[in-house]
């Protein structure tokens, strides 16, 4: 392999002494200082923000109104207009789950239940949002639209335990979701 | 299973002689019946088969798939799901004083038939066809199969099959994936309560009748049927009856679909989760063969595993259940020591020391021993060599006799009653327990070992005989009212927590393998053995692992010389001819002879 020798560049003294650049550096950075002072920061109007610079000061601002609709927040479950449990613990987004967060214990309807048809529910169901990785597969695998990624990605706590979102915790983020699934249909 | 030679490489190799002979040539038809075979082109390959095989048993023997929900070789061909249906062909009839014509490879041409014939059911014949592949049989299938999902609820995210079911299986393989179906869907009942351990779904079943068919033929209980006609048809107890037989969780098993599920298993886990470990039943000496399916450290099913010298394809749902005893709260989880009428939690050094105190401070002849007919031929080889090393003959089993049905039960409850009678060396192993109990009674035993047994509950002893004794050290699984009673207590392990062989009443040396881990410090029982027998015989060289004991019970036993843990294999060998017989098997051996079944 050739070996090619790089020339360092000849400095000036003007050069050697890198105040000037310095100088130059400060001017740029306070005049910036002055302009977010007053209010007038390029682009802070379209990013939102605050007041100073262009910085959204988080969380008291938050950037939710510009969350995208295809946004993948926390995992939640739905139930239906009627508030029946769309989930029939199939266990399939446990399967699919790649960092094992989602962990179902299945359980029966019991016969005196309105909705008994369906006969399967989760007994249990839990999400480690420490482990969740928000992909979007327990979404996409769901054969009766039960689970559903939300906007929200606040997940906070200060104990592994209240990371684990349990099956209250899910439908209540969820909430409820319309639209037709066919296994309470008397019919189908 | 059947030698399946080719035909085309034996007719080759005889060509070359063939024509320099002055002998006239053989044909491969002649060759073949001389073994009482015929040939068969499957999917353009000449095998021979055996006269009267079904065609999806040759088809299976080239090891083409045909695909089939009706049809069990341990049941009769009723040919009523109509999946199996393959394109046959058969040489054309010669004319009146026309002779056969064979072509170059020996065999006549093949007309084949513009109609499917359904393989389960019919037999081969010398020169048949067969085609597994090809348009027409993949349009048959493809309209089988959309005839068979018009009424199918399509609940797999419910059903408890999914993930184990033909039906989804294939419709994958040979389904359209879309539905022309326009009218409304049949309803039937669903969810019915049909017996104790079996819950009935009459809109997922395909009316294959297996069910009806094992409830009739092997378990001898016909009390399952079809009732209505055409599309209403659908699978029904008799009025007035259950589905109450011991084998009734058999025929959930069989059920290609989900029409038939386990009460016991419902709802409790997707199968997919499962991971599957063979071993045997130990709930009686038959020693069913199984397959344990757990997640985790829990088991959740047992399921028979076809193995045709001992169970067929059955298990008994008594046994089957019987998994649920290991998962109980009372299990022992510590060494235990009593100390001032108070069992307290020891260490395993310090029990297995204080147990082998007891002992070896007694005379021989006070010391005796009752094992268990439940332990495994390692455990009770050690037992043997305790008590030599001990010096006592006061060695016994505890029997455990019940009845028969007459099918897989048997009379003998103990899964190793033959092995304990080989490695003890007599033909009665619980011979001496009345000796035993009348020395304790009396007041000549002073120590007692109880290796897996529940005395007061199944050996006809009284808490005030165990008062007796200074010095009681018992091993078991569960806490229990012998084990309440001992100096010593040593958490064994179950069935499904340990390697070990058995031999069944058939005198066939079978094994079990680890499914799960045992709770707590439990051990094996052979370590707990081994290291009683380390405290009692300094000489005593303590093997590495379950292997070690089972080569050296091989060595020294007769009946189990040559034998190694895995020369055993999963279908187990035959050590011993006991002379006992396995009535479902018989009656199974009579139904094949009859044609009925395939076997």
């Amino acid at each position: 392999m050739a070996i090619i020798k790089v020339q360092r560049p000849k400095l000036s003294a003007g050069e050697k002494i890198y105040f000037g650049s310095i100088f130059k550096g400060m001017i740029i950075t306070l005049r910036h200082a002055f302009r977010s002072l007053v209010g007038k920061s390029v682009g802070a109007k379209e990013l939102n923000s605050s007041g100073v610079g262009i910085t959204m000061q988080y969380p008291e601002q938050k950037w939710d109104e510009e969350l995208p609709e295809y946004y993948r927040g926390t995992p939640a479950l739905v139930t239906d207009e009627l508030d029946r449990e769309r989930c029939v613990s199939c266990q399939l987004c446990e399967f699919i789950c790649p960092p094992k967060a989602i962990k179902i214990t299945p359980g029966e309807i019991p016969s005196s239940d309105e909705w008994a048809k369906v006969e399967k529910r989760p007994q249990a169901f839990d999400i480690d949002m420490i482990r969740c990785i928000y992909c979007g597969m327990c979404e996409e695998v769901c054969p009766e639209q039960a689970i559903y990624l939300r906007p929200d990605y606040v997940v906070t706590g200060t104990t592994r335990k209240e990371m684990v979102h349990d099956k209250d915790r899910l439908y209540e983020i969820g909430g409820k979701r319309v639209g037709l699934v066919n296994k309470w249909n008397d019919l189908k | 299973m059947h030698p399946v030679l080719n035909q085309r490489d034996r007719t080759m190799s005889e060509d070359a002689p063939a024509s320099t002979a002055t002998a006239e040539k053989k044909l491969p038809k002649d060759l073949a019946a001389e073994n009482g075979m015929v040939n068969v082109q499957i999917d353009g390959h000449w095998i021979q088969v055996p006269r009267g095989t079904r065609m999806i048993e040759a088809a299976k023997m080239a090891e083409k798939e045909v695909p089939h929900y009706c049809y069990h070789p341990k049941l009769s061909s009723p040919g009523n799901c109509r999946m199996c249906l393959v394109q046959m062909g058969m040489p054309p009839r010669p004319a009146p004083g026309a002779d056969p014509e064979y072509g170059d490879d020996g065999y006549q041409e093949i007309g084949w038939m513009p109609r499917p014939v359904i393989a389960c059911a019919n037999t081969v014949a010398e020169n048949m066809g067969i085609r597994t592949t090809g348009e027409l049989v993949e349009d048959t299938r493809k309209g089988v199969m959309e005839f068979l999902l018009i009424n199918h609820p399509l609940d797999c995210p419910i059903c408890d099959q999914a993930g184990e079911c033909k039906l989804q299986e294939f419709s994958v393989e040979h389904g359209s994936g879309q539905s022309r179906f326009q009218e409304t869907k049949i309803k039937k009942p669903k969810n019915v309560d049909i017996g104790k351990n079996i819950r009935l779904d009459d809109e997922r079943c395909i009316m294959c009748s297996r069910c009806i068919r094992f409830m009739d033929e092997v378990a001898e209980e016909s009390v399952l049927g079809f009732s209505q006609r055409g599309t209403h048809t659908s699978v029904t107890v008799h009025p007035g009856h259950r589905l109450d037989n011991n084998y009734s969780l058999n025929t959930a098993d069989i059920c290609p679909v989900g029409a038939l599920t386990s009460n016991d298993f419902r709802f409790q886990m997707r199968v997919w989760f499962l991971k599957e470990t063979k071993s045997i039943d130990t709930n009686c000496g038959t020693g069913a063969n199984t397959v344990i399916w757990t997640r985790g450290n829990e088991i959740f099913r047992v399921t028979p595993r076809q193995n045709d010298e001992v169970n067929s394809a059955w298990m008994p749902d008594s046994h089957r259940l019987a998994f649920h005893s290991l998962q109980t709260e009372d299990r022992l989880t510590r060494p235990l020591i009593k100390k001032d009428d108070q069992h307290g939690e020891s260490t395993w050094l310090e029990a297995t020391s204080k147990a082998a105190e007891g002992l070896s401070m007694r005379q021989p002849n006070e010391v005796a021993i009752i094992a268990s007919g439940r332990l495994s031929n390692e455990e009770l080889f050690l037992t043997q060599k305790i008590a030599q090393s001990i010096g006592t003959d006061l060695v016994s089993i505890v029997p455990r006799k019940g009845e028969s049905d007459g099918k897989l039960v048997s009379a003998d409850r103990n899964p190793n009653t033959t092995g304990a009678n080989l490695i003890f060396g007599t033909d009665e192993a619980c011979a001496k327990l009345d000796a035993i109990r009348e020395g304790v009674i009396a007041g000549r035993i002073k120590s007692l070992i109880v290796l897996q047994e529940d005395l007061l509950a199944e050996a006809g002893f009284k808490k005030e005989d165990l008062e007796k004794l200074d010095h009681l050290v018992v091993t078991h699984t569960h806490a229990n009212s012998t084990a309440a009673q001992a100096n010593v207590v040593f958490p064994g392990t179950g069935f499904a927590e340990k390697r070990a062989t058995y031999v069944n009443v058939t005198g066939r040396l079978q094994r079990a393998n680890q499914a799960v881990i045992a709770p707590g410090e439990a051990r094996d029982d052979w370590e707990i053995l081994s290291a009683l027998l380390g405290k009692l015989d300094k000489d005593y060289q303590a093997p590495a692992s379950m292997d070690g004991v089972f080569n050296a019970l091989a060595k020294e036993v007769s009946a189990f010389n040559d034998q190694t843990f895995g020369s055993i294999g999963d279908l187990g060998v035959s050590i011993t001819e006991t002379g006992v017989t396995i009535p479902l098997l018989e009656q199974e051996k009579a139904r094949k002879e009859s044609g009925i079944i395939v076997g």
